[in-house]
């Protein structure tokens, strides 16, 4: 693992702990009495800070410290929290979330905002936190640690004597008297004299008890502080005596017997047995140390569930070569077919496992792109709290079913639109907290997030509680842009749509927040690239619903095999409402080409799918072939003609804008059993070719291509 | 070959270490918290133990104690590698029993030659 890819870990991680951060957060402002909360937010902080010391960070350094020591107050109970200090939390978090993004893509943080946060949470820290200063820039080794290098120079020699008497806490700290000995070696020439008269006969032996003590020599340069360092850590558990012997080093020292060490130096050991002193105190060590329990087997896992970290490339490879095995699949059922086997045969048994197997493969191999919503919800309380705070707005965001998995892709892709829409609804969807108590709501609105998993489809809900769409600023606003004709009758619903037509804003004035040249349109469009749709409703004042609904997958879909003038072609089951095959008395004639059909009481369009497609029309007969009922985004349900359904079928979705070309009223291609290609269809697209289709609609808008993830 | 177990809920940090330990020939262990530290202490019998002290679970106090008071209890070299420099925790880890104090962010060298020291680990 190179440097670079630690640096690549960091940055990912720093992305969980951040999640963590707003999470910890808003637990805390619901709770604030809860210590774990502070302890994990302060720990997210905490992890920031360690890792970008070690990549020399020093800006997000500085900040996550300032931030950190604010938060250790009040995990010290020196600190109460209150509403001003739990905002400037959230945009301390905002801000570190700010310095790790910039830290990652290597430019500069807007360090205006950085220095008026530092400088509000200095004002939480008293003058002591304010001299713990904290400094980054020294490796500070606070160990028995002898000095690294010997000066070469040749400065006056002093010899030191040096009684050393561990305790048996020392050996079970973990030290070892002789790396000590090995520190001291390294300040000059030292001799090393052990004394083993309190060595007990062998059958009183004691392993954990310390019986040995050492009387040293150490002719050395250094000061005598630096010799009390290299006993830094073990003071407190020996009997330490340092002194300067007063005598050259060329003089032979007389033994002395200190006072306070005088019962355990009786006699000075025999010089015969320095040299095997070394080994002497190894093992009295290894001895005293207890023998480690055995290994108790590899039962009863902890902690969180173990994880395995993959290239996401890798992933998306796997993902190809399912998708090519699922078409294999479907070659090879289409060759059994053409055997005409019977209907039960061994082969056919078990190519229906194989087909099982494989669909299990592929929907395993989806689960590893498929992510929990929730980091992607997490980041829209921020803009929440932002959206509010330039609006003035009060504001509160509530989040459901933020464990449902999406496919990577999409929740990347969806931070944008969602962003918008949830700007949106702070900026123009709440009343001012003065209207809102005038009407008897509460001053703060909400903002209600939730995903959920619906029928194959993953929906997507953004609620707001606020004054709902004025529907007749809309329609002025779109006749004053010329999208509508002034005298054009729409329904609530086709009103409502108009926000999605591109150039259509209701601002009137460019605020803070919209007016950025981003309109419902390119939400609207970003979505249907990803093979969804949005649609609104909206309860005058109750407030507004935006529902994303999105396929599970972008790689493979269920479809009908339809055929239409001769061409077999691909439609997606998740846009079918239901199949009709029509009644000639349910159809009905209006004006010279339009026609409709009768489905409970209401009339519904026919569209000709080969007509629209610019393709020979198979027969003439209205009353031929197969309708397929489908709720489009323009103008509500439409009926498809098509000449017949031929299977209902996995696809995998081949993109074709990047293979071929763009073609009006197709999304994508696959490729089918026979080995055949085929279109996939668009209905929402194909129903905007109907040249009978109102005017309103027929704008050209950016085309949209289901994309292989 | 010398064992290390790292005991660090950063995976930045972690990987780091792996990676100067690994290069100066250590056989590198590690654990996310203090629990798993604990456990993995039984199950790779390090040499040496490396831990630090802000960790959920068990903070790393929480291992020097459980490693020198437990029932498995070790007399293994302890290093608190943290960021912390305070000189009341420092005399807190000492007390517990650990063996040194680095702050981070660490320096490779220097790390790898205290460890060396520790253990008497040659390259």
């Amino acid at each position: 693992m190179s440097r670079n890819s630690i640096r690549d870990t960091f940055f990912e991680e720093c992305e969980e702990l951040l999640e963590a951060l707003v999470e910890g957060l808003s637990a805390m402002e619901e709770n604030t009495g809860d210590m774990e909360v502070v302890n994990a937010v302060f720990r997210a902080v905490h992890s920031i800070k360690g890792g970008a010391g070690a990549f020399g960070l020093d800006r997000l350094v500085a900040f996550a410290h300032a931030f950190e020591t604010v938060m250790d107050k009040v995990r010290s109970h020196d600190l109460e929290v209150d509403e001003a200090l739990m905002r400037l939390f959230h945009r301390s978090g905002d801000q570190l979330a700010d310095l790790v993004e910039a830290a990652r893509d290597e430019r500069e943080p807007d360090s205006e905002t950085e220095s008026t946060i530092l400088k509000e949470l200095e004002a939480y820290l008293g003058e002591s936190d304010k001299q713990d200063d904290f400094s980054f820039d020294a490796l500070s080794l606070d160990f028995e640690a002898a000095p690294m290098s010997i000066e070469p120079a040749e400065p006056a020699l002093r010899r030191f004597e040096l009684r050393f008497r561990p305790t048996a806490a020392l050996y079970a700290n973990g030290h070892e008297p002789l790396l000590l000995f090995d520190a001291l070696a390294e300040l000059g020439t030292l001799e090393v004299t052990a004394d083993l008269s309190e060595l007990p006969e062998f059958d009183a032996f004691d392993p954990n008890d310390a019986v040995l003590s050492w009387q040293l020599t150490l002719d050395t340069a250094e000061d005598e502080m630096v010799l009390h360092e290299v006993f830094e850590f073990v003071e407190s558990l020996c009997d330490l005596d340092i002194r300067v012997s007063g005598q050259s080093p060329e003089q032979q020292p007389e033994p002395e017997v200190e006072d306070s060490t005088a019962e355990t130096v009786t006699s000075l050991a025999p010089s015969g047995i320095e040299a095997a002193l070394p080994q002497t105190t190894q093992d009295t060590v290894e001895d005293a140390r207890p023998a480690t329990a055995p290994v108790q087997g590899a039962n009863e896992p902890r902690g969180p569930r173990p994880t395995l970290r993959v290239d996401l490339d890798r992933v998306d490879r796997l993902i190809n070569t399912v998708g090519e095995l699922i078409i294999n699949q479907a070659m090879i059922s289409q060759r059994i077919e053409e055997l005409e086997l019977p209907a039960v045969s061994h082969l056919t048994n078990e190519l229906e496992a194989y087909k099982l197997l494989a669909r299990d493969i592929q929907e395993g191999v989806m689960a590893i792109r498929a992510q929990p919503v929730k980091p992607l919800f997490q980041r829209m309380s921020r803009i929440v709290r932002e959206a509010s705070e330039a609006t003035g707005k009060k504001a509160k965001l509530v989040t459901e079913g933020d464990s449902t998995e999406v496919d990577k892709t999409v929740i990347e892709r969806l931070a944008d639109p969602l962003t918008h829409m949830v700007r949106n609804a702070v900026d123009h969807g709440l009343e001012s907290p003065d209207r809102r108590t005038e009407i008897g709501k509460e001053p703060a609105g909400t903002i209600r997030l939730s995903a959920s998993h619906r029928s194959g489809s993953v929906f997507i809900e953004i609620i707001d509680d606020g004054a709902g769409l004025d529907r007749k600023r809309i329609f002025e606003k779109a006749v004053e842009k010329g999208l509508i004709a002034p005298d054009a009758e729409l329904s609530d619903q086709d009103i409502d749509n108009l926000l999605f037509l591109p150039g259509f804003s209701t601002a009137s004035a460019v605020s803070n927040l919209s007016g950025r040249g981003v309109g419902m349109d390119v939400v609207r469009n970003a979505v249907a690239a990803l093979g969804g749709r949005v649609s609104i409703s909206s309860l005058p004042g109750a407030g507004t619903t935006f529902t994303i609904v999105l396929p599970l997958t972008l790689a493979v879909m269920d479809g009908f095999v339809i055929s239409v003038s001769d061409q077999t072609m691909v439609i997606p089951i998740s846009s079918i409402i239901e199949t009709i095959r029509p009644n000639r008395r349910d159809l009905h004639q209006i004006g010279t080409d339009g026609r409709v059909i009768a489905v409970r009481g209401a009339y519904v369009p026919i569209v000709d799918v080969a007509g629209n497609l610019g393709l020979a029309s198979s027969s003439n007969d209205i009353g031929g072939g197969v309708l397929l009922l489908v709720g489009t985004e323009a103008q509500g349900l439409a009926a498809l003609r098509v000449d017949a359904i031929h299977d209902q079928r996995q696809v995998v979705i081949k993109s074709l804008e990047s293979n071929y070309g763009a073609i009006p009223g197709v999304s994508a291609a696959t490729i089918l059993g026979d080995g055949k290609i085929a279109l996939i269809l668009d209905p929402d697209e194909v129903v905007k070719l109907h040249p009978a289709a109102p005017v309103l609609f027929t704008t050209p808008q950016p085309r949209t291509e289901l994309r292989h993830a | 070959m010398t064992k290390v177990l790292a005991i660090d809920d950063s995976r930045t940090i972690r990987n780091l270490l792996r990676v100067s330990l690994e290069g100066a020939g250590f056989e590198y262990h590690s654990a996310c918290d203090g629990v798993e530290g604990v456990e993995q202490f039984t199950e790779v019998e390090p040499d040496v133990v490396i831990t630090d002290i802000n960790m959920p679970n068990m903070d790393g106090f929480g291992v020097i104690e459980t490693l020198r008071t437990g029932p498995n209890r070790t007399t293994v070299p302890i290093i608190v590698l943290t960021t912390e420099s305070g000189a009341d925790l420092k005399t807190r880890a000492r007390n517990a029993g650990a063996t040194g104090w680095i702050v981070k962010p660490f320096d490779d060298g220097s790390l790898v030659s205290v460890l060396r020291r520790l253990t008497g680990h040659v390259v």
